[in-house]
């Protein structure tokens, strides 16, 4: 049950990422990623096609099942290179956040977005917001108001971990939750 | 003041030490690629006719503006032969046996109201030809600029093409406060060389993308000093700044038009990175992309009638380009997997841009070839970005990394000569090259 509940959350987000244009990403055939994820993430998209119908109206029983209303402790989630969808694994934290920011409408959240270093500054900071526009549309789906988030891209600017290494770059492609 | 004697015949490494400046915060030119073709010169020590001494040594920075173009190689001054300062004492054999193809001789007379007069002539050798006899009045604050402005002259009259000597260049460092989250950003220019910089705007928040207006009189840039992105204006002579957009979401890459009457940027205020024009006089904006893609980083064609610019629509980043009469759009870069932040040559034949090849690996700064479409790679340190053009085309400058600390390198279009501008401390970042001052 519990694994039905999120394997429509995944698919939901999943059918988001797509029509929000991050589809295209994963359907290139430039691939530029270095990341073994990639693929699999790229897999997932592709398969939720059909989901597209049955999205919508689900989304609300998703939301209304979660009662948490705790601040989640896990406030950074993670990209792969080049991409702004959300990696399945971290539809939990996203639904984390959802539940409380619906539970204090009072809340506020800056959706901090980020990059590694690879890559040109400008395009980096139109890819980190890219990366906050989508867990916007996540949380926007769960049903968080919209007055309630705001997305802020540092691109390049602000890497969460010094390094060139490709565990570095890893941390550093990411969504800081700033309330 | 300069140790050149083993510039030339390798071709690699370290071969040039300007003497160390009293502004710490200059860069220091560091040579990583020669070319042994280069043209060798003599420029011989001008003589000072006046008391005490000067602030600057004409010759030897003529010398090293010469030099680091590639194209000529200035003799060590220990190896002249001779010091003639004016055409009767040239004794034109001397320099053949030196080999040199060309000869500048000078001298720095004190004038009654204090300024200085600069004699300076230069000769081809073989054909014993005077090319060049000029003078120029200088002052003892100003001698490092008339140095340039010199060295203009010359490598004007020697290659056809103006000198880029007293151009400027502007920058961003960024400093870290060991690993906390402490930053200091500086936006800094200098001279073309990396010296006398000065620090134009200090921030504890991000400062990026410098934009010269093309009088050279203005630097557009962005800045997060309001806790988010926001395009500011500055003038340079005044210090005088004021913030030009403040849009929801993104406000970056701004990019001075030609004529100097309009802005192209990025913006997200429709929902997704777009490129737009900003007109200055009646404060319109106009929006030029519409790709629900990253579309960013416009730059303008040298006829002003199309913008070229990076976009995401094909699955990652490539260069495109867009008539702004027709709208038209067109891709231009194929080759390799991350094409992006592209900027003409002033002839409009190449573009430079970041390039990545197919097979993942560097990113390098490479020129497209608009008439074939082939990419040709300049640069080979992995983490190559922010390519600007020198105002002649004849150089590249642009950041690199060397381990973890960023650095500007300079590389001729042609590939020859490569050399770096290590600042003392910081990372360096986001050049520009500025246009012609004058």
């Amino acid at each position: 049950m519990e694994l039905m509940k999120h394997s429509k959350v995944f698919a939901l987000a999943a059918v988001f990422a797509l029509v929000a244009g991050c589809g295209g990403d994963a359907n290139t055939q430039e691939e530029v990623a270095d990341e073994i994820t990639e693929e699999v993430v790229a897999e997932e998209v592709h398969s939720s096609d059909e989901a597209l119908a049955e999205g919508m109206s689900d989304a609300e029983d998703q939301v209304d099942a979660v009662t948490d209303t705790v601040l989640p402790a896990i406030n950074t989630i993670y990209f792969d290179f080049d991409k702004s969808n959300i990696r399945s694994e971290f539809y939990d934290v996203l639904n984390g956040h959802a539940a409380y920011l619906m539970a204090n409408p009072s809340a506020t959240v800056k959706l901090e977005g980020h990059t590694d270093e690879r890559g040109t500054p400008e395009y980096n900071l139109a890819l980190g917001e890219r990366r906050g526009n989508s867990v916007q549309r996540y949380l926007s789906l769960q049903g968080v108001d919209a007055s309630q988030l705001e997305v802020v891209s540092y691109g390049e600017e602000r890497p969460a971990v010094r390094g060139q290494s490709s565990e570095a770059y890893s941390k550093n492609r990411r969504v800081e939750f700033n309330y | 003041m300069i140790n050149a004697r083993h510039f030339f015949t390798t071709g690699l490494m370290l071969l040039m030490l300007l003497l160390s400046s009293f502004v710490n915060a200059d860069l220091t030119i560091r040579i990583t690629k020669g070319n042994d073709q280069a043209i060798p010169v003599a420029i011989v020590p001008f003589m000072w006719q006046g008391k005490g001494s000067l602030s600057e040594d004409v010759a030897s920075l003529i010398s090293a503006n010469l030099s680091r173009t590639g194209l000529f190689r200035a003799l060590p001054r220990e190896d002249l032969v001779s010091l003639p300062t004016k055409a009767e004492e040239v004794v034109y054999r001397d320099w053949r046996l030196l080999k040199v193809n060309y000869l500048v001789v000078g001298s720095i007379e004190a004038l009654e109201d204090g300024n200085l007069r600069i004699k300076y002539q230069l000769f081809e050798v073989n054909q014993q030809k005077s090319l060049l006899s000029e003078s120029v009045v200088a002052s003892q604050d100003n001698l490092r600029n008339r140095a340039h402005f010199i060295s203009d002259r010359i490598y004007e009259r020697l290659t056809g093409q103006k000198g880029i000597f007293s151009t400027r260049i502007a920058y961003i460092t960024t400093q870290q406060k060991g690993k906390t989250m402490d930053y200091t950003y500086r936006l800094h220019v200098a001279d073309a060389d990396g010296q006398e910089s000065r620090t134009i705007l200090t921030s504890k928040q991000p400062l990026l993308s410098p934009s010269w207006s093309p009088d050279a009189k203005k630097l557009a840039y962005v800045s997060f000093e309001t806790g988010r992105q926001a395009i500011f204006v500055q003038e340079l002579a005044t210090g005088k700044r004021y913030q030009l957009t403040n849009f929801k979401g993104l406000n970056g890459s701004p990019a001075w038009s030609p004529d100097g009457k309009k802005i192209a940027m990025t913006l997200s205020r429709d929902g997704n990175a777009e490129v737009y024009i900003y007109h200055l006089d009646d404060r319109r904006l106009t929006r030029v992309t519409h790709h629900y893609a990253i579309d960013t980083e416009p730059s303008w064609s040298p006829d002003g009638k199309s913008l070229i610019f990076t976009s995401g629509r094909s699955g990652g980043p490539q260069v495109y380009q867009i008539d702004l009469a027709s709208g038209e759009e067109k891709r231009l870069s194929f080759e390799g997997n991350y094409n992006a932040r592209p900027r003409y040559s002033p002839n409009g034949r190449e573009v430079f841009m970041v390039h990545r090849g197919s097979g993942g690996g560097l990113f390098s700064i490479a020129a497209l070839n608009m008439g074939t479409g082939r990419t040709r790679i300049l640069s080979t340190s992995p983490l190559d970005e922010s390519p600007s053009v020198a105002p002649n085309g004849a150089m590249i400058i642009y950041a690199l990394m060397i381990g973890e600390k960023g650095v500007l390198g300079v590389v001729s279009t042609d590939g020859r000569i490569q050399y770096e501008l290590p600042a003392a401390s910081g990372n360096v970042r986001e050049p520009a090259w500025s246009p012609y001052l004058n």
